[in-house]
């Protein structure tokens, strides 16, 4: 089993992985001097979120074709979950010192709490949040959509749509989220206070750990039968009804665990960004993680994730140095990488190391 | 005797154009059936019909009697024992060979049954046997990619066999392969008939020939004749329509 | 009766011959008593100058003076609380004048009466049917029941119907207020509830309490209420059909690059900025060198704009598109990623703040047509979508072009064996729907900010026209792009703008799967296989 789900790649990918696991907390929490700055560590920690995020994608783009330009709403919805938690634990020590309503809800005058915010004071239900409100989505669209076909770039224009209609709804102030500003001013998360190296080691780690695990899923359901099923409809999907396979309800399984997978990224990326706005649903931010992916390369699950990591920190440090150029940088990745590296950064660097052409990967056309 | 499939009064119609004009056509257990017609005569779309892939407009479609195929799909089709090749052959490309043929043997098809599934020696000595029977056994761990357009008829086949179904639907089986490959592939259609029944759209009259079996005239969406070859090729209309040109 | 006669008097006056020149009539106002006075300011009023009116009117506000220095009638304005005399012939200032400097032109009540009617009778039988309807209106808010005669008069003398209509809608204001009997009140109600707009609901509920009329006010608010819903849904239709041709112009490019090439350009948004961005280009080079030009700057901008993205079209097309035909998921990334570079060069060049692009004097105002509100500027773009539409057609139809593409479209092999070059005819469709992308920015520039986020803001709606109407035909976006123009703009009054469309959105991601291929979608075998 082990060695079904840690190849050479998953191997590699993790044992770095866990070197920075150790390293990172060391040098930030324990080596005098800090030699890991704080907020490197917070960084960190949010790549990880996006490689969970993009690992999630590519289990259902790179394995079973369906490009979905969605994925940010289900990265968001499990963010807002984890966020409504984090404003219940606020209590009364928000600006209007309310101890029974945030204080958004104090300034747009409400006064109670809606139904939906029920429950949310406990961690427990919030994590189950996490993990059901995207599942749901994903079960309800999936559902409709797979069933009656829609594939390819119609599917993907609708799946833009759905999160273009959450972003305007999470806007606005009667939808009971906190409208434009979003949830945001936490301070601590089970008791641990947010601002403190500990907890954002505590949640960098924590975040390695979830991106292991999504990894081993994913890696777990791509080497089963099921993964191969995924690969065939992928390739052939007629040829896979005709062979007996209810596409739509693989399509729906592989689709769900996804955007449950993106939920839990948005659920850890909250309480290390400290904020989460209706930003995170727009069109744009869910395209950027498909690029994330065809860098790193398609169907290969560590690419992804290392496409994720190169993507952001990319980000940082052009928007750092010149900030004109990072959307030039951006837009060029997006033309290069479809065009010339359609195995993306690990298949040529794979390629280059074996020295010899790779049998077979005919270039996969989702 | 029991029939394996039965059509009667089957209508459909594209937009205005009818594909289907009250088609009626039964195929024995165990029959190898040649069903024969100019471009456009509805041999695709009656096997899309058979195959759940379209549903008529009118008329019964029965399956062993009892089972209506017009409220089945495409995937319920094949686990009730219907397997279709299709004319450009189709294959899972980035999938091994091996794994093409693993994935279409006869297997609960539900998702969480193929999530956890393990493959069992009975199962890898089935996968061997239907390798070694389409002559790709050496090619097990190549990409089906990789093969050449009459390996992946073959493998195909195999796919198709895997499935143990009771009806093969094959769609131009000769196309594009060379006169021995064709004559080869008349051979394991006569020797897969009897056993499971086998409909074969054919353009080419050599290889029709070559089967030997009872032939079905398909015109503008309904049946011109049936009967032996020589039958049919007796028949004026037949000449007029088909074998004339 | 009184001012009847006056009427007719005016009336008689202004026929025949000039007698007098205003001038000398003016010299003649001080003279004599109240009733020569009166009959002076009807020879005044019956002269038809222009500056009749306003001497009248100051004659009634009992601010004509005699200067008692020449003679001379001098109107006395309070000019920062001094007295300042200004003449009554041509309005120049005669300089600050002390109390016993003049002798005012007395007025007495009756007086005041006869010039108030002589002033009303002037502008409603004015020579310009719109000073006419002015009158009207003044009298309609008004509502002086001593108007009436007068009116009545001007109703019998009125040449042109919409005036008379409204002085018929005056006189029953008038009516209304007035002590006449209850018959020719009930016929007044009837009047106005015909003319059934805010105004006239206005007026009528004024008299809602009043026992005799309750019943048929209240039947005629209600009648109101009932027209004016009428012209609400008209209004919402208008509203919604001019959406319906902004989203045309944005997707009916898209439109053809995905119809016949089967290619989704993620840049079509940018590529309607780069029209609305070359509008203000135009419209900055007029400004700066041929002002004059300035009320054809959105002409010269169309054909601009049109070459401008076009050509930026066949180059995006050329460059990238090409080669990955047949792969639909990475052309939609690869124009997204042109789309973030056409979007940070326009903001490298232009600053990302919002630019301002001017409407020339056609595009802007708007006008009445019943109980709607035509802005000119919405009203143009809607006929310019119209025929970019049927050009469009027309050069599909029409021309050996036209013709290349649907033969590409329905049938690319057999396009390309029968000699034509399909490169050659991708290219020019790319670049065509390119073009139209930049035609459709002339138009957005001239109700929207342009920015560089510009396209951004229409792309996720023109997918959704093409997806809803059919990708691939030109029917499908018309009619996709005005129901979804009318659907969005009838649920706005109840759910709000954003919800509504959250809505619309939600009703096509539902509506795809009922039917995946669109409203106009092409059917048959081989779009089954």
């Amino acid at each position: 089993m082990l060695q079904r789900l840690i190849d050479r790649r998953m191997g590699f990918f993790l044992g770095a992985l866990f070197v920075a696991v150790v390293l990172i907390p060391l040098g930030n929490l324990v080596i005098a001097g800090q030699p890991v700055p704080s907020y490197v560590v917070a960084l960190l920690a949010k790549y990880l979120c996006y490689a969970l995020l993009a690992v999630a994608l590519d289990l259902v783009w790179g394995y079973c074709g369906i490009l979905s330009l969605g994925h940010g709403a289900f990265f968001a919805l499990g963010g807002y979950a984890m966020g409504m938690h984090l404003m219940r634990e606020i209590g009364d020590r928000g600006v209007y010192a309310n101890p029974d309503l945030p204080d958004f809800m104090v300034f747009l005058n409400w006064q109670e709490l809606p139904w939906f915010w029920y429950g949310f004071d406990s961690f427990i239900f919030a994590c189950l949040m996490v993990l059901l409100v995207p599942g749901l989505l994903a079960f309800v669209f999936g559902w409709f959509a797979f069933r009656s076909r829609v594939t390819g770039v119609y599917l993907s224009i609708i799946t833009q749509a759905m999160t273009y209609a959450l972003m305007l709804a999470f806007f606005r102030n009667e939808m009971g989220f906190g409208g434009n500003n979003g949830l945001t001013d936490f301070k601590d998360v089970l008791g641990f206070n947010l601002q403190s190296d500990a907890t954002r080691s505590g949640l960098f780690v924590l975040a390695a750990l979830a991106l292991t695990a999504g990894l081993l899923i994913s890696k777990f359901i791509t080497t089963s039968k099921l993964g191969k099923v995924l690969i065939a409809i992928r390739d052939a999907e007629s040829r896979t009804r005709f062979t007996g396979y209810r596409v739509e309800g693989y399509k729906l399984f592989v689709f769900v665990v996804s955007a449950m997978m993106a939920g839990v990224a948005g659920a850890i990326y909250t309480p290390i960004v400290g904020i989460i706005n209706p930003g995170e649903f727009s069109p744009a931010n869910s395209i950027e993680i498909v690029i994330w992916v065809a860098l790193g390369g398609r169907g290969t699950l560590v690419g992804a994730a290392i496409g994720a990591i190169i993507v952001a920190l990319a980000k940082t440090l052009l928007t750092g140095w010149f900030p004109e150029f990072w959307l030039f940088a951006l837009g060029a990745m997006f033309i290069l990488v479809t065009i010339y590296l359609p195995t993306g950064v690990l298949g040529k660097f794979e390629q280059i190391v074996k020295r010899k052409p790779k049998p077979a990967t005919k270039e996969v056309t989702a | 005797m029991s029939s394996q499939l039965y059509l009667s009064g089957v209508n459909r119609s594209f937009d205005g154009f009818k594909a289907i004009n009250n088609l009626s056509l039964i195929i024995e257990k165990g029959e190898l059936h040649a069903v024969i017609g100019p471009n456009g005569a509805g041999k695709t779309t009656m096997m899309d019909i058979i195959t759940g892939k379209t549903r008529p407009d009118s008329g019964e479609v029965f399956w062993n009697n009892d089972i209506d195929l017009t409220k089945v799909d495409e995937a319920g089709s094949a686990r009730l024992g219907i397997g279709r090749k299709f004319q450009k052959p189709t294959v899972f490309e980035t999938l091994t060979v091996e794994d093409n043929i693993a994935l279409a043997l006869k297997a609960d098809r539900g998702v969480f049954a193929t999530l956890f599934d393990r493959r069992s020696a009975d199962q890898q000595a089935e996968i061997d046997r239907l390798l070694e029977l389409v002559r790709l056994s050496a090619d097990r761990d190549r990409m089906a990619a990789d093969l050449s357009h009459g390996q992946k008829q073959w493998l195909e086949i195999g796919m198709l066999l895997a499935q143990d179904p009771e009806l093969l639907l094959v769609d131009e089986p000769a196309a594009g392969m060379t006169d021995a490959e064709t004559m080869r592939t008349a051979e394991l259609l006569r020797e897969i008939a009897g056993e499971r029944s086998v409909v074969v759209v054919e353009h080419d009259m050599e290889f029709v020939k070559a089967l030997n079996c009872k032939v079905t005239v398909l015109h503008q969406g309904s049946v011109l004749a049936e009967g032996s070859l020589e039958h049919v090729s007796a028949n004026p209309e037949v000449v007029e329509v088909y074998l004339g040109r | 009766m009184r001012k009847f006669l006056l009427t007719i008097l005016f009336l008689l006056a202004a026929l025949p011959l000039r007698a007098q020149s205003f001038e000398e009539l003016l010299l003649q106002l001080p003279e004599g008593s109240y009733s020569d006075r009166a009959a002076v300011a009807a020879a005044i009023a019956a002269t038809g100058d222009d500056r009749a009116a306003g001497v009248l009117e100051v004659l009634a506000e009992g601010n004509l003076h005699i200067l008692k220095s020449d003679g001379s009638i001098v109107e006395i304005r309070d000019v920062n609380g001094d007295d300042i005399a200004f003449s009554a012939l041509d309005g120049t200032e005669v300089g600050e004048i002390g109390r016993g400097d003049t002798d005012k032109i007395k007025v007495n009540n009756g007086l005041r009466r006869d010039l108030r009617a002589l002033l009303g009778s002037m502008s409603l039988l004015n020579a310009d049917p719109n000073k006419r309807a002015e009158a009207a209106q003044a009298v309609f808010k008004d509502g002086d029941p001593g108007q009436i005669e007068l009116l009545d008069s001007a109703i019998a003398a009125e040449t042109e119907a919409w005036v008379a209509d409204l002085m018929q809608e005056a006189r029953a204001v008038a009516v209304l207020n007035s002590d006449m009997d209850t018959e020719a009140k009930l016929a007044a109600v009837k009047v106005l509830a015909d003319r059934g707009d805010q105004d006239a609901k206005g007026v009528l509920s004024q008299f809602a309490n009043d026992e005799a009329l309750a019943l048929p006010i209240a039947t005629a608010l209600s009648q109101i209420e009932r027209t004016q819903q009428l012209w609400q849904v008209g209004q919402n239709v208008w509203y919604g059909l001019s959406l319906g041709s902004v989203l045309l112009l944005a997707a009916i490019g898209l439109a053809i690059t995905f119809g016949v090439m089967g290619v989704i350009n993620m840049a079509h948004g940018e590529l309607v900025m780069l029209g609305a961005y070359s509008t203000f280009f135009v419209q900055e080079l007029i400004r700066n060198n041929a002002a004059w030009l300035f009320d054809y700057s959105l002409l010269i901008a169309a054909p601009v704009a049109f070459l401008v993205a076009g050509s930026v079209g066949i180059g995006i097309e050329r460059g990238i598109v090409r080669h990955l035909y047949g792969r639909p998921l990475e052309t939609l990334l690869a124009t997204w990623g042109v789309s973030l570079i056409l979007q940070q060069t326009v903001r490298s060049i232009f600053g990302p703040n919002n630019r301002e692009v001017g409407n020339p004097e056609w595009m802007s105002g708007a006008f009445e047509l019943g109980g709607l509100t035509i802005t000119y500027g919405r009203m143009w773009i809607l006929i310019f979508a119209l025929v970019v539409f049927a050009g469009l057609m027309l050069l599909l139809k029409k021309t050996a072009m036209g013709l290349q593409m649907r033969a590409v479209t329905q049938n690319r092999e057999m396009a390309a064996n029968m000699g034509i070059r399909t490169g050659r005819v991708d290219a020019l469709t790319f670049g065509l729907g390119a073009g139209i992308a930049g035609l459709a920015g002339v138009a957005l520039s001239q109700i929207d900010n342009v920015s560089p986020n510009l396209g951004q803001s229409y792309i996720v709606d023109s997918f959704m026209v093409v997806v809803f109407g059919g990708a691939g035909n030109l029917w499908g976006a018309l009619a996709g792009a005005f129901s979804l123009g009318v659907a969005n703009k009838f649920l706005e009054p109840f759910t709000g703008a954003v919800l509504g469309k959250i809505l619309v959105l939600v009703f096509i991601i539902l509506f795809i799967q009922k039917r995946p291929r669109g409203l106009f979608a092409l059917k048959g075998r081989a779009v089954e296989a």
